[in-house]
């Protein structure tokens, strides 16, 4: 069966084609990244304005790439939620009405089922069941999934996602947006044993995560060591700031990897998948994998272009439900707070 | 000719099929239940003139302004259905949609379609029918506050829509005697989008899928931090 899949529940439009025996056809992605960046966050409106111009051309894109004609499409995958209401729209209206216009079936896929499975695309792949975290500037979760459909959350934060964390931080450091990956950047250079970070909800039990309270430790440590009439010259602000970085990273990387060992030693499970945009973190994927290996297990990732918001892993999830019979009837929804409890479970 | 009109940026839903001069439509007034209703619409037309997508020579939408995600539920619903079959689109102002309405309904030659576009501002054009039976805009399009509105010149005009309820106290002064009558409630109707569709697509303005592309008016949607 041949899947095209969309994705528009953010700031960047993906789209693929994913054939069930002949696996990823294309996949191709465009990110607006520019155009929210002077507003220092994304902004939901313009957001919507460019999925429009955008998701039409990509998807004529990856039909020329892969060589093939809009007709031999089987069935289309759209992201429905979570995410924002109008961008998800926009994704939804032309998926749902393509497929009525190619009389294909249509699904409506939940988000981050897309990240839980997008391992699934690689080669080396987990098999059922595994433990997953869902990383990203949305999201920070524990998940036993057990099989297409069948997650049960575990725990999650109850505040600031991780990748939340890490932007508000970069930005109080006064890091370009967006400032994750740019935080880890600097970060690099920074000492670690100057600062030490808290490892928030570490010290009692439950697989909860919280990260508020470290933006608020990173900016206070940066009003002490760099108030505003300070003394030191370029070098020294420039060291200060990325040992702040440094010690602000570990404290989120650790208070992950401490958090996915107890999930992993409490389930029994030893297969690890890491997803999400933190995912592509550097210094979280090497402890990961060196936790799980002492641990007996092992960890997975999908590769990083699938880590952040892409179309494979909605034409992949998408072919999951399609081929097990579901399809949305001639409407079509974004559902903005979609939760992945309410998915149903797929028969293997 | 054969062409199938939308239209979702008012809080009426609608989808309309000319065949050869003749007008089906369904209609109706549903907030927020556009993306609910829009397809079954558009399905039954084709199933109650038996004919497939694919025999159409073209499809139609009102391409704002209007509601932001109104306006993106009719261009993403057109982009994807012309895209796979293959179809032409027809993009027709929802301005011009409603003045045609009104034209159509109370025989007004000289029409102020109005929206309210919320944030004290109106969006607002003129139109004049001159000899086809269908709006011609006079002026341009524009998003505005009702103190700043371009005003037509002339005699004889008549406002319609929802600026005109949320604003008739200025706009009727500033209007004074040209202003004959005013319709408030009047929202969009997909059949006059087909109407307006059918006199573009026979003087070639149609266009790809991909160009079919929502006109808002407002650009200014976020501020840039300081």
């Amino acid at each position: 069966m041949l899947v095209l899949g969309i994705e528009t529940s953010c700031d960047e439009t993906g789209v693929a084609l994913y054939e069930s025996s002949a696996g990823l056809l294309s996949h191709t992605l465009y990110s607006q990244v520019d155009i929210h960046a002077d507003y220092g966050g994304v902004v939901p409106e313009l957001a919507s304005r460019d999925h429009v111009r955008k998701t039409l051309p990509l998807i004529a894109e990856v039909l020329a790439d892969a060589g093939v004609r809009r007709n031999q499409i089987e069935g289309v995958a759209y992201t429905s939620g979570p995410g924002l209401v109008g961008a998800l729209l926009v994704g939804a209206a032309i998926g749902r009405s393509l497929a009525w216009a190619l009389e294909i079936p249509a699904v409506p896929v939940h988000h981050m089922e897309g990240h839980l499975l997008a391992p699934m695309l690689e080669d080396d792949c987990p098999e059922f069941p595994f433990i997953a975290l869902l990383v990203s500037g949305g999201h920070t979760q524990l998940v036993e999934v057990s099989g297409v459909g069948r997650y049960r959350l575990l725990g999650e934060s109850l505040d600031d996602a991780a990748g939340e964390a890490f932007d508000k931080t970069a930005k109080m450091l006064g890091l370009p947006y967006p400032g994750g990956p740019e935080l880890a950047r600097v970060a690099a250079q920074g000492d670690p044993g100057r600062f030490r970070f808290p490892r928030p909800m570490t010290d009692r039990p439950g697989l909860d995560f919280s990260f508020s309270g470290l933006k608020t430790f990173a900016l206070n440590t940066m009003h002490k060591e760099l108030p505003d009439h300070h003394t030191l010259d370029e070098q020294q602000v420039m060291q200060t700031r990325a040992d702040i970085a440094r010690a602000f990273e570990d404290a989120v990387v650790d208070t992950l990897v401490i958090k996915c060992r107890r999930a992993v030693r409490e389930s029994g499970c030893k297969r690890l998948v890491l997803a999400g945009g933190v995912s592509a973190n550097r210094q979280l994927r090497e402890k990961i994998q060196q936790t799980l290996k002492r641990e007996g297990g092992r960890a997975y990732y999908p590769r990083p272009a699938f880590c952040t918001d892409n179309g494979a892993m909605i034409a992949y999830a998408g072919w999951q439900r399609l081929k097990a019979g579901q399809h949305e009837p001639l409407r079509f929804n974004a559902q903005p707070r979609w939760q992945l409890g309410d998915l149903s479970a797929v028969r293997a | 000719m054969r062409l199938l009109a939308i239209e979702t940026a008012t809080e009426a839903c609608s989808a309309a099929l000319y065949i050869n001069g003749e007008i089906s439509e369904h209609y109706e007034v549903a907030p927020r239940q556009h993306a609910q209703l829009i397809l079954p619409m558009m399905e039954q037309l084709l199933a109650e003139a038996e004919l497939k997508l694919s025999q159409l020579d073209a499809l139609a939408f009102g391409r704002g302004p209007g509601s932001f995600t109104g306006v993106r539920i009719a261009t993403g619903v057109i982009q994807g259905a012309a895209f796979g079959a293959q179809l032409p689109v027809v993009p027709i102002s929802t301005l011009a949609a409603l003045a045609q309405r009104h034209y159509r309904m109370q025989g007004a030659r000289r029409i102020l379609p109005a929206f309210d576009a919320r944030m004290g501002e109106l969006y607002w054009a003129a139109y004049e029918v001159v000899a086809d039976g269908l709006v011609t805009r006079v002026g341009s399009e524009q998003a505005a506050t009702p103190e700043r509105v371009d005003l037509p010149a002339g005699e004889g005009w008549q406002g319609v829509g929802t600026g005109w309820a949320t604003y008739s106290e200025i706009l009727t002064q500033r209007m004074g005697a040209r202003l004959t009558a005013i319709e408030g409630g009047l929202l969009c109707s997909a059949q006059d989008v087909a109407q307006l569709a059918v006199r573009r697509y026979t003087a070639g303005e149609a266009v790809a899928a991909e160009l079919a592309l929502p006109v808002y008016l407002r650009d200014q949607v976020a501020k840039k931090p300081a």
